[in-house]
């Protein structure tokens, strides 16, 4: 028998022409996810990206697999009537953090409580770029940057915390600018069981002139001795952190250090996986636990007509319940 | 006996407290009714609250089939205060109340839920009468008139039970006074009281304990009532089936089994007044049986049932979720559709939007309630048709139809996912309160008379030359159909304007092309649907006077016209089912001759009259209006009607009549 032709990362590539900015950070998780699927082997039709409004939104019309451009805000419900009408394909959300967080934040939250099976990545920089630069959720208070007639008056949500306390079981950040890291996480993200959280740092070369490329790389500080920049960004396994809850009696421990960590901005600013419980079930297990066959029959397998059209529910039992004689 | 004794003509009904149990005993005796063979239609009502407001459930029991309220009461069964201070004036003078002896003595001003409008109202009619302001006072007032009271000592009938049942505590059962006033009727309707035990088994089919309680208990009501008020002249009687078999249910399990039926296997929701119902019946059974072949094909009858289908239903954190969730699943080919009600509707736009540039099959359940905004929520109108119409922005697509009975109900209920894949757009079944929430007897469907036709839909992988285009143009509109997962069909959906593979595009030629595109499927619609499924029309084709209306007013359309043609008034009744695309040609013809044409609708702007005349030039010459939030009567219509026969209706009648 002959093997299956080896998918390379180009036979995830559309010939879309793709119309972001020069420099835009949206291109290294493009690239990322496009990697991560090659190096899966997943078959490109069996993958559904589903992505909401904005530049990040654009994404899946560069990625050769089905490709669901949604909703300002929306792609979460979206990728979770997908994926429990059909479980077995394989589902990544995506979107900005303005999509996430501001209008879509309601499913944010309640994605976390419902656990589904699937990624969720945010292209998280701090503005909305695609309607000229306005901040948005993750942008500090008081921070001013080029597009903005005046400092932020909102305070900037944190993004790993909201979902950690929304009940994401795997939550991690990676940075546009360390491909082979995010290709990684994103990989991570896929092969979870349960609902996975990664948040994005993306610079946004035309409207954040703060968190830009050299901000996080730390061209502004460098060492005294030898001039080299001081990266802002570091990674977590790096340092020994284990973010796998192992059993129950880890869990506040495990949430703590995830919050902790979580918490840091600014000099230091960790990437990596926050936290990772595969000790709740997902939904689709609180599903079968009443649906037995859910995995095997779902939604979208179910035969629902025999071959002259005709339904093949039967409803006799429910019609003998209402029946008077 | 004193009169004529009139036999199976029953208006009756049972009140109280929300939580007190009114519907279950409301269901009680109107299974108890049809289980003798006798046609029942059921009217619920109730306030948007938990406990303690008036909720109350009329049931007509007749020989023949009736599909209507009247404002007409025979019988009116109480156990609280309030439920007589509410409807005593409206039990006609040959009628009878049942009330709780204890409280006779109860003032206007103790029962603190009833609004200071119907307060003022009652002091008014007491005052007139030279009568104080307890129930005893109004009771008299019926008695005056000629009433018959049954008062019932519920007190000491709840202690005997409790004795013989050895409970310590009277709260533990004070629910069962509902049976008692259930039983109390059937008493002085001289019903066998063994149907009342059949019913109250059947309702309490889980808890036989409870159930066997029920049955001795209330029988005690019954005998102490039996044979005691030979004057009142109301009997109910059994009378078989003829060979029919029936079943007694709400219209929201109507529409429920007719969507399980056509093959639906997600529905998302969030909870909402009155769409609920139909949701929360479905997930209580999402295990649904499915016919297999059996081994032999050749023995077709021989197909066996199995548990092995089920029906996703979720329930999200919006109604913006609920749309979002329903198309997502449909992309994967999973029959799919989401339930609602106007406030939530409101939050649907953006995935109907979505959903009509995409070409997704989705089905939205619309029950409309008393608006706008929160409104009524518990009340009912016909107050959403130019919403379902305009519903989005830009010009999207979609079908719409309206019920008007349970039947229609449930087979619409099935048809709505055919045309949804057929014609790959957005349909809109319109219901309503008074329709979710009313039951009545029918002949049991005959699930034989649904087809499933899924469209052009490709499941085994793409043939044709070109490479697969989801959005090809064609001439009918309709492209062929992939779905998620399978290869060679890979597609891209966006919500910006986009290409026939689904790419973004701001193309000015394709935009013209998709738009147009997307509209011919309508067309097509529009020639492929059958007439029945566009309009009904009943009673004489030559009248000069043609009502017209759609939805729920229906049954009280019928029934009002039936008692009409009694009395020598003939009129047509034309019945809108497809409200997009609008069978110009069909409500033309039905309209053009007549002299009088009578727009009936549930509501204040007259919606439909609005679009007859868009879309038709005509104009209908009289509306008759209710937007008080109770449904039509039959009575109240027949008599709207009656002043139009005579020539002497002004051009706009809103009805008032409502509890």
């Amino acid at each position: 028998m002959a093997s299956k032709p080896v998918l390379k990362v180009a036979d995830f590539q559309t010939e879309v022409h793709n119309d972001w900015c020069p420099g835009c950070g949206d291109f290294g998780i493009l690239r990322s996810i496009q990697m991560t699927l090659a190096e899966m082997q997943l078959d490109p039709s069996n993958v559904a990206i589903v992505s909401g409004i904005g530049c990040s939104a654009k994404t899946v019309h560069y990625v050769k697999t089905y490709g669901i451009h949604t909703l300002h805000g929306r792609p979460l419900p979206f990728a979770t009537g997908v994926k429990l009408a059909n479980p077995g394909l394989e589902v990544v959300a995506c979107g900005g953090d303005g999509d996430g967080l501001g209008i879509g934040a309601a499913h944010f939250v309640n994605s976390g409580r419902r656990n589904v099976d699937m990624l969720y990545i945010i292209f998280d920089n701090g503005v909305y770029g695609l309607t000229k630069g306005q901040a948005s959720p993750t942008l500090r208070l008081g921070v001013k940057i080029k597009s903005l007639p005046a400092p932020n008056l909102n305070e900037g949500v944190n993004p790993l915390w909201l979902s950690l306390a929304a009940g994401a079981t795997w939550v991690g950040r990676g940075y546009s600018y360390d491909i082979k890291h995010l290709v990684s996480l994103i990989r991570q993200g896929i092969e979870h069981k349960g609902y996975a959280f990664l948040d994005v740092l993306q610079p946004c070369p035309t409207y954040n002139n703060l968190n830009t490329k050299e901000w996080f790389g730390g061209e502004d500080r460098k060492e005294e001795n030898q001039g080299r920049p001081l990266p802002r960004v570091y990674k977590l396994e790096g340092t020994g952190y284990d973010p796998v809850v192992h059993s129950e009696d880890e869990l506040d421990a495990k949430m703590a250090q995830a919050m902790m960590r979580g918490r840091e901005w600014g000099d230091k600013i960790p990437i990596g996986v926050f936290y990772k419980n595969e000790l709740v079930p997902t939904y689709e297990e609180r599903i079968s636990a009443r649906v037995p066959n859910f995995l095997k029959n779902p939604p979208a397998k179910q035969a629902i007509a025999d071959s002259k059209g005709r339904p093949t529910t039967d409803l006799s039992r429910l019609l003998k319940s209402l029946a008077v004689n | 006996m004193t009169q004529t004794a009139k036999v199976n003509e029953l208006s009756w009904i049972v009140g109280g407290a929300q939580g007190s149990g009114v519907d279950s005993s409301a269901t009680v005796f109107a299974r108890a009714a049809a289980s003798g063979g006798l046609h029942v239609y059921g009217k619920r009502e109730y306030y948007s609250n938990i406990m303690g407001e008036h909720s109350y459930f009329q049931v007509r029991a007749c020989s023949r089939p009736i599909r209507s309220h009247v404002d007409t009461l025979n019988l009116l069964a109480t156990f609280d205060a309030e439920t007589a201070f509410r409807h005593a004036r409206n039990v006609i003078d040959d009628g009878a109340i049942i009330y709780d002896s204890a409280l006779a003595g109860t003032k206007l001003d103790d029962v603190p839920t009833i609004e200071a409008r119907l307060r003022a109202d009652l002091q008014t009619y007491l005052v007139a009468r030279g009568l104080g302001f307890t129930l005893q006072d109004l009771l008299k007032s019926a008695a005056d008139r000629g009433v018959t009271l049954v008062p019932l000592p519920y007190a000491s009938l709840l202690t005997q039970v409790a004795d013989e049942n050895h409970i310590d505590q009277l709260s533990k059962i004070s629910r069962m006074v509902n049976m008692f006033a259930v039983a109390a009727s059937f008493g002085i309707l001289g019903y066998d009281y063994e149907l009342m035990a059949k019913a109250l088994r059947d309702v309490f089919r889980s808890k036989a304990e409870v159930a066997e309680m029920n049955v001795r208990g209330a029988r005690k009501a019954y005998d102490l009532v039996r044979g005691k008020y030979d004057a009142y002249p109301y009997r109910l009687e059994p009378i078989g089936f003829n060979g029919e078999r029936r079943a007694l249910m709400t219209g929201a399990q109507a529409i429920g089994l007719g969507k399980v039926l056509g093959g639906m296997r997600v529905q998302t929701y969030y909870p909402i007044t009155p769409a609920s119902d139909e949701s929360e019946y479905i997930e209580a059974n999402q295990i649904v049986n499915v016919r297999e072949p059996a081994a032999d094909p050749a023995e077709e009858e021989s197909d066996v049932a199995r548990e092995t289908g089920s029906v996703l239903v979720m329930q999200t954190e919006d109604e913006i979720a609920a749309v979002t969730m329903a198309i997502g699943a449909a992309l994967t080919g999973a029959r799919s559709a989401t339930c609602t009600s106007g406030p939530g509707f409101c939050l649907m736009m953006e995935g109907i939007g979505w959903a009509g540039i995409n070409e997704v099959p989705l089905v939205i359940t619309l029950y409309q309630r008393a608006g706008p905004s929160t409104g009524m929520p518990t009340r009912h109108e016909q107050g959403d048709l130019r919403f379902a119409l305009h519903a989005g922005h830009g010009d999207s697509p979609r079908i719409i139809l309206a019920s008007g009975d349970f039947e229609e109900a449930f087979h619409d209920g099935a048809k709505a996912f055919n045309w949804a894949e057929r014609y790959q757009t957005t349909v809109i079944h319109l219901v309503d309160k008074a329709l979710a929430n009313s039951n009545g007897t029918m002949p049991i469907f005959d699930p034989d008379q649904v087809r499933i036709d899924r469209g052009e839909l490709i499941t085994d992988g793409w043939s044709g030359r070109d490479p697969y285009k989801r959005f090809a143009f064609t001439e009918s509109g309709v492209s062929p159909r992939a779905l998620l997962g399978h290869p060679g069909t890979m597609f891209w959906n966006t919500g910006d304007e986009h290409d026939e593979k689904g790419h973004i595009t701001e193309d000015p030629v394709l935009r013209n092309l998709m738009m147009e595109k997307r509209d011919r499927k309508l067309d097509l619609a529009a020639r492929e649907i059958s007439e029945s499924d566009k309009v009904n029309f009943f009673g004489d084709r030559t009248a000069e006077t043609v009502v017209v209306s759609w939805g729920s007013t229906k049954g009280a359309l019928l029934d009002a016209i039936d008692a009409l043609e009694r009395e020598g008034i003939k009129l047509g009744f034309l019945q809108i089912r497809l409200a997009n695309p609008f069978p110009v040609e069909l409500v033309t013809r039905a309209l053009a001759r007549a002299k009088s044409i009578v727009n009936v609708e549930m509501n204040f702007g007259a919606h439909m009259g609005g679009l007859i005349r868009e879309k038709t030039g005509i104009e209908p010459t009289h509306h008759i209006l209710k937007y008080n939030g109770r449904p039509m009567s039959s009575t109240e219509l027949a008599e709207a009607l009656r002043v139009i026969a005579k020539g002497k209706a002004p051009r706009k009648q809103v009805l008032t009549y409502g509890v």
